[in-house]
């Protein structure tokens, strides 16, 4: 699964696309920056519905393949000018969390589907 | 000491705007070099949190990474207001962090228990009113 394909299965908002074609393997859940530091896997789409610039720094750090927004939230704008900054793909979804989890598990994402 | 590279940053307080920006320039650095990416994670969690604790606690500090040949060794020092109890700051869920800081998803308690965590070796040296100084060593495998 790639990004695009991401984007295409689940009708994604696209804030900033880094890498279209970068594959996506996992997936995490979490709005406390420490414990996505911790515990988000590289190459994971990481959701969340916090929106402030920190999400990049933790993003870029834990190597996540994409941010996914849930809930409709939308970037802050300094949150959306480091994320195209640092090459981070920032995407939005009016889903809940757990309804773009279950859909993203749908996909085969997080599987060995 | 077998050091082939010391990169030095210097951490502003209070600000968490631009937290972040040292782990950043040494995780560019550690991926110029051709490190694995298993032990550039490692090191960024360990700086992030750090540099995150310095920013929120301590109004900054400076934060050296010796890449050693076998380890990267990070020395985080700050003039901040010391740890008192460390034990307990070590307790995952244990923070003193306030609301605003909470508010930005930071302050779960949970910095030192990663740097712990992701380090194979960790040393906390603190004196109240004088600063702290985290070590932590990420060896090569």
């Amino acid at each position: 699964m790639t990004v695009q394909q991401l984007i295409d299965g689940l009708s994604l908002t696209i804030f900033h696309l880094d890498d279209p074609e970068r594959p996506v393997t996992g997936g995490y859940c979490g709005d406390l920056l420490s414990w996505v530091m911790g515990r988000a896997p590289a190459d994971g789409a990481w959701l969340t519905i916090m929106s402030n610039v920190n999400v990049a720094a933790v993003a870029a750090l834990a190597d996540t393949a994409c941010v996914i927004l849930a809930e409709g939230v939308v970037p802050d704008p300094p949150l959306l000018d480091k994320a195209k900054a640092q090459g981070i793909t920032l995407l939005g979804t009016g889903l809940s969390v757990y309804d773009c989890a279950v859909r993203l598990g749908a996909l085969g994402v997080g599987t060995d589907a | 000491m077998d050091d082939c590279i010391t990169l030095t940053y210097q951490v502003e307080g209070g600000d968490l705007t631009h937290a972040g920006e040292a782990s950043s320039g040494v995780k560019q650095a550690l991926r110029k070099l051709g490190l694995d990416p298993s032990v550039i994670r490692r090191v960024s969690v360990c700086m992030y949190e750090g540099e995150i604790n310095m920013v929120i606690h301590a109004n900054g500090g400076t934060a050296k990474v010796d890449v050693g040949l076998d380890d990267i060794t990070i020395t985080l020092t700050d003039r901040g207001p010391g740890i008192p109890d460390i034990e307990k700051a070590m307790q995952a869920g244990f923070t003193t962090a306030g609301d605003s800081v909470r508010d930005l998803g930071f302050g779960a308690g949970m910095g030192l228990p990663n740097m712990k965590k992701y380090s194979d070796e960790m040393t906390v040296e603190s004196v109240l009113g004088v600063g702290t100084t985290v070590t932590m060593v990420v060896r090569i495998e």
